[in-house]
């Protein structure tokens, strides 16, 4: 049982994980990022500030962006939740995902899930956003290493792709 | 870090909740959207006993117009209120503070009443509340009362809820169309909590401000009316004079602690230049 002990508490969740529902007695002070990482082993969810203030942990639950360290696992029972592994696998975000290559938007990639699945959300809400709203949009998510500039650009560009404006 | 152990309940309805209120009794905190909340519990500074997850309660959430108020349940997100329509028409100063509140995924999850029974002095609701002379719901054992926003908000984190009790929906008054709303905040980072910030409503016809409320946010233990400033303003039209007037009289209103990264003149001298960048767009339209 991660994060707990033998004599904690435990509460039964059914989380949809990707499409899969997934059953497991979770104590309640556990986050959905470390239920993701250590119950589902689903390990692209990343665990950095664990107070909601670097993003790395962004996934989705019921369609929208949350911080899994802000989340409790048990407040997720029911919910639908997506990792940057289902974004992955459902291929809807390959051509973000190339752009990030393209553009060297990734150092280390610790942030990059956190930052796909932030940008992914932008992307559906928004097919033209400007320089200025994709900055607020990701406004939320540190990265260390690159400066933004490669970033905001990735998502500039598959935004313009995806308009099949030439890029 | 992570969190203190601790027990969880999950209320289907409000007599629920408030039956798992009582019987976990005062050292259990009730869970909204859990954005303020769970960095508290992560980092360690609360350690409740027990959670009550009122997050399942249907009759708490929703934006509804009823004739000449805006009933907002409390679990209603700040998405939700970002994306209303009638909010923007009838409170429009709630739609200009919520771009503030931190970032997407938060404003996702986050709720208004969560915000607000946090009572967080740094927080934008609490000082929208104030300017705007919004309406409490509380319900207890005994039934529900409503509270003033003037009276709700007691001191750093503390609000007129009592243990026993939950916060049901906020009633704000819709506008007329003679008002007028400004919102703005200084932060060192975009979605970091403000260093200073001003949440303003007033009746501007004719050029003239008539009914200034200015709540400033940040400078105490709970959002601030700055009535010198406001009386200053009355009957007042827009110019450099009445503007100087105003900023000088915040000396009267305010009377900030300092913080971490702002010494109290530091305060003071943002919220004068709030003031007017805020007065220049409530003259604008």
């Amino acid at each position: 049982m991660s994060g707990g002990n033998a004599m904690e508490k435990t509460y039964p969740v059914t989380v949809i994980v990707n499409g899969t529902p997934m059953t497991a007695l979770v104590p309640a002070r556990l986050t959905l990022a470390d239920f993701l990482r250590n119950e589902a082993e689903l390990t692209g969810t990343h665990v950095g500030c664990e107070h909601g203030v670097c993003g790395a942990c962004t996934v989705r639950v019921d369609g929208r962006t949350v911080r899994g360290c802000l989340t409790l696992a048990v407040q997720c029972d029911g919910a639908e939740v997506e990792t940057i592994e289902g974004a992955t696998e459902d291929g809807r975000i390959k051509d973000l995902q190339d752009a990030f290559i393209e553009r060297n938007a990734l150092q280390c990639g610790f942030c990059t899930p956190g930052f796909l699945m932030a940008a992914d959300e932008l992307l559906n809400d928004n097919p033209s956003p400007t320089r200025e709203e994709i900055r607020e949009h990701l406004s939320g998510n540190y990265c260390r290493c690159t400066g933004y500039q490669a970033i905001v650009e990735a998502v500039e560009m598959t935004a313009a792709r995806r308009r099949g404006e030439a890029q | 870090m992570k969190a203190p152990s601790f027990e969880y309940a999950k209320a289907e309805s409000v007599d629920e909740a408030l039956e798992l209120l009582g019987r976990f009794g005062d050292d259990a905190k009730v869970i909204a959207g859990g954005q303020s909340l769970v960095p508290a519990l992560n980092m360690r500074l609360a350690g409740p006993s027990a959670l009550i997850d009122i997050g399942a309660i249907g009759e708490l959430r929703g934006i509804k117009l009823d004739g000449a108020v805006m009933r907002i349940g409390a679990l209603t997100r700040h998405c939700e209120i970002m994306a209303s329509g009638e909010i923007a028409r009838h409170v429009p100063l709630l739609a200009k503070a919520v771009p503030n509140i931190a970032h997407e995924a938060i404003r996702n999850r986050g709720t208004i009443g969560g915000s607000l029974a946090n009572a967080d002095p740094a927080a934008e609701w609490p000082a929208c509340s104030l300017a705007l002379g919004a309406v409490m719901e509380i319900a207890g054992q005994n039934g529900r009362r409503k509270v003033s926003a003037a009276d709700f908000f007691q001191g750093y984190y503390t609000t007129a809820i009592e243990p026993d009790e939950i916060l049901i929906a906020i009633e704000f008054p819709v506008i007329s169309a003679d008002y007028r709303s400004a919102f703005m905040e200084l932060s060192r980072r975009k979605g970091d909590y403000a260093m200073v910030g001003l949440a303003a409503h007033a009746r501007v016809s004719g050029g003239v401000f008539n009914d200034v409320r200015l709540s400033f946010f940040n400078v105490a233990d709970r959002p601030v009316l700055a009535v010198s400033a406001a009386a200053v303003l009355e009957g007042k039209e827009m110019s450099v004079q009445a503007v100087e007037q105003a900023q000088q009289a915040l000396g009267d209103d305010l009377d900030p602690l300092g913080d971490l990264y702002c010494s109290p003149e530091y305060k003071i001298r943002l919220a004068r230049v709030l003031t007017g960048r805020v007065l220049s767009q409530l003259a604008a339209g």
